[in-house]
């Protein structure tokens, strides 16, 4: 079995400067880290491996310091990685990385099995995985909290707003994971030794044959045109102040007002 | 195709089992808004098999039209039927902007269509409108700090996006509102290769915080995992649930099913309580609904306080054992 496990190096931090103009996080002097869901991701991946035996393949789109994300990868337990990185790809917006990373797929070829974190904590779209799969033709599970495969068929439990389902879909499939799918292990030191021989591949726009129209900025048919604050909507706090027995009682005061106590 | 020939709202009327979302009333409303700016129709998009009953309750919430596909194949939601059938109805008919309830549902299926239709998907929509330039916008928590962003897709056609649950109200029902339903034929099949082999009813442990009308929230504020159970004491005396922002849940001391906001859940309880929560914009989308908000908070700029009711700046360390007093000592 051939899994494909998309990743994305985010900041460590909420606390992030934007530019003003475009929008974007300036992630200068930011420290960053993987992105814990697609932590995940790689860790069902590499139970799969162990439980049925398959290569894994990481593929990260991002400037060239996104491979330390496909570094810690390796020291998860996956056997090579990818990392997509021209500036034709900078600014993209979901279109566009859906567009680049499913290139990168049809490169690697022969995949069973496309795995992404639900989302990334730093745009929470969660559009990169279904789009990529919409790219490829192939059936996708979103929200999945397990997974299995059987018989050609990923199968994993969904948890929705009023319900849980068990689904299936043939392989080759998209399924894109959420928290409770597991508890991403921690890289030993030996492993993290070991994946540095592991091999690692730089692809440009022009290695994956990639229409530059169609990639980064001008592939990207969203935009950020303005960047706002956020409406005040009571003006009129009423505060309460004193003593905390004295805070306290007024707080009780309005609740029993309201009928609460 | 120039974008100025792409005309119409379109609203993605998600159903199961027969029974609408309730998202979709809600984007009906917004939409009205849309419509008075530019003019153009509401069309509601009815996928499935045997749903033109619904077309009633659509157009009592707002649409103009109802767009009606059934099949077989769409009795029941998969992605890929249900991708081909909106973009051949898209293709068709053009419309300007598509909006789907970012829901489960909605947001396995939207992606699709913005590849199949080469354009722009705006994800988790708060807000929706047109700018001074005329440009139509759609407001998403930008990240870090407290900003928003207005996300806009200037040439592609159709707009699209996904919109959070609960941001807006539905109207009023229109008694005996009707409309065109235009019944279109789609040429879709079922999936061979995706199959729902098992589906229960989510178990319901007593604590959710969606329909809770009280509910205590604890932030990054909170020092020590033992205070926590005294917000949780709180809770319980005036019937209402336990919740968190983000950090708590990050660092493991209550699950996600307890966190509010943008990756989290929206409520709108009668009364909520933050305590050591700063208020960020993306824990705010998902409580700003609250009927009622107070907040306890030592530091006086809070941006919290800017959408509180009731507010008390101060250490929840003293005031909420307080509190738990006051009450136990009112109650008895
Ligand atoms: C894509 C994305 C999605 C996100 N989704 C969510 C989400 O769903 N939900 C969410 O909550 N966040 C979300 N966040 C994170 C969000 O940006 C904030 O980082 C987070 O909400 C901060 O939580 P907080 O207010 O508890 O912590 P802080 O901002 O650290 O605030 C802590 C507050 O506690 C107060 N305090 C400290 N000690 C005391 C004391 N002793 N007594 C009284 N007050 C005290 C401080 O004054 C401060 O105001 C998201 C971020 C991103 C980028």
């Amino acid at each position: 079995m051939k899994i494909l496990v998309f990743i994305k190096q985010v900041p460590d931090t909420d606390d992030v400067k934007l530019d003003p103009k475009t929008g974007n996080i300036m992630r200068e002097g930011v420290a960053s880290k993987l992105n814990p869901l697609d932590a995940n991701a790689v860790e069902a991946a590499v139970q799969l491996k162990e439980k049925y035996g398959a290569t894994v393949h990481a593929v990260s789109m991002g400037p060239p310091q996104a491979e330390d994300a496909l570094k810690k990868a390796l020291a998860l337990g996956c056997d090579e990685a990818y990392l997509l990185s021209d500036r034709a790809f900078g600014g993209a917006d979901t279109l566009a990385t859906a567009y680049t990373l499913s290139l990168a797929a049809r490169k690697i070829g022969d995949y069973d099995l496309l795995l992404f974190g639900r989302h990334a904590i730093d745009g929470d779209t969660a559009q990169t995985g279904p789009a990529t799969a919409a790219f490829l033709g192939i059936p996708q599970i979103t929200l999945a909290s397990s997974i299995d495969v059987q018989d050609g068929y990923v199968i994993c439990d969904r948890v929705l707003e009023a319900s849980s389902q068990k689904v299936r879909a043939r392989l080759p499939a998209a399924v894109a994971v959420t928290q409770e799918i597991n508890t991403p292990r921690y890289p030993k030191p030996i492993n993290i030794m070991k994946a540095l021989k592991k091999p690692r591949y730089v692809w440009n726009a022009e290695d994956l044959g990639a229409d530059t129209s169609r990639t980064g900025i001008p592939g990207s048919p969203s935009s950020t045109k303005e960047l706002l604050e956020p409406p005040k909507r009571n003006a009129d706090t009423k505060y309460f102040s004193g003593s905390a027995e004295e805070i306290a009682a007024q707080i009780a005061d309005m609740l029993h007002d309201e009928h609460l106590i | 195709m120039a974008k100025e020939d792409y005309r119409g709202i379109w609203v993605f009327a998600e159903q199961q089992n027969g029974k609408l979302n309730d998202t979709v009333l809600e984007i009906l409303a917004k939409a009205q808004e849309l419509k008075a700016h530019t003019g153009e129709d509401i069309s509601a998009v009815l996928l499935g098999k045997d749903v033109r009953p619904l077309a009633e309750t659509l157009f009592a919430y707002g649409a103009d039209k109802v767009i009606l596909a059934e099949h077989d194949a769409l009795a029941s939601y998969s992605a890929r039927p249900y991708e081909a059938a909106m973009t051949q109805l898209a293709e068709k008919h053009k419309p300007s902007i598509i909006l789907y309830g970012a829901t489960s549902l909605g947001r396995d299926l939207a992606p699709r269509l913005m590849v199949s239709l080469k354009t722009g998907l705006t994800a988790d929509a708060i807000d929706l409108g047109f700018d001074q330039d005329d440009v139509f916008y759609q407001t998403t928590p930008a990240y870090g700090g407290s900003i928003l962003a207005h996300i806009v897709i200037l040439e592609a056609r159709p707009q699209m996006a996904t919109v959070r649950p609960m941001m807006f109200e539905p109207i009023q029902p229109r008694a005996g509102a009707s409309g065109e339903i235009v019944a279109e034929t789609v040429s879709v099949e079922p999936d061979a290769d995706y199959e729902v082999l098992e589906t229960a009813p989510k178990q319901d442990t007593g604590d959710a915080i969606e329909g809770a009308q009280v509910i205590v929230a604890g932030g990054r504020g909170i020092k020590e995992e033992t205070d926590l159970e005294t917000l949780r004491e709180l809770a319980s005396l005036l019937d209402g649930k336990l919740a968190a922002s983000r950090p708590l849940v990050d660092n493991g001391w209550l699950n996600h099913d307890k966190q509010i906001g943008q990756s989290g859940a929206t409520v709108k309880p009668r009364y909520i309580f933050n305590i050591a929560i700063s208020g960020s914009v993306q824990y705010q989308v998902g409580m700003q609904n609250a009927d009622c908000i107070i907040s306890v908070n030592h530091t006086k700029g809070a941006p919290i306080f800017d959408i509180s009711h009731y507010g008390a700046v101060a250490d929840y360390r003293s005031v909420i054992p307080a509190l738990v007093e006051e009450i136990k000592r009112r109650k008895a």
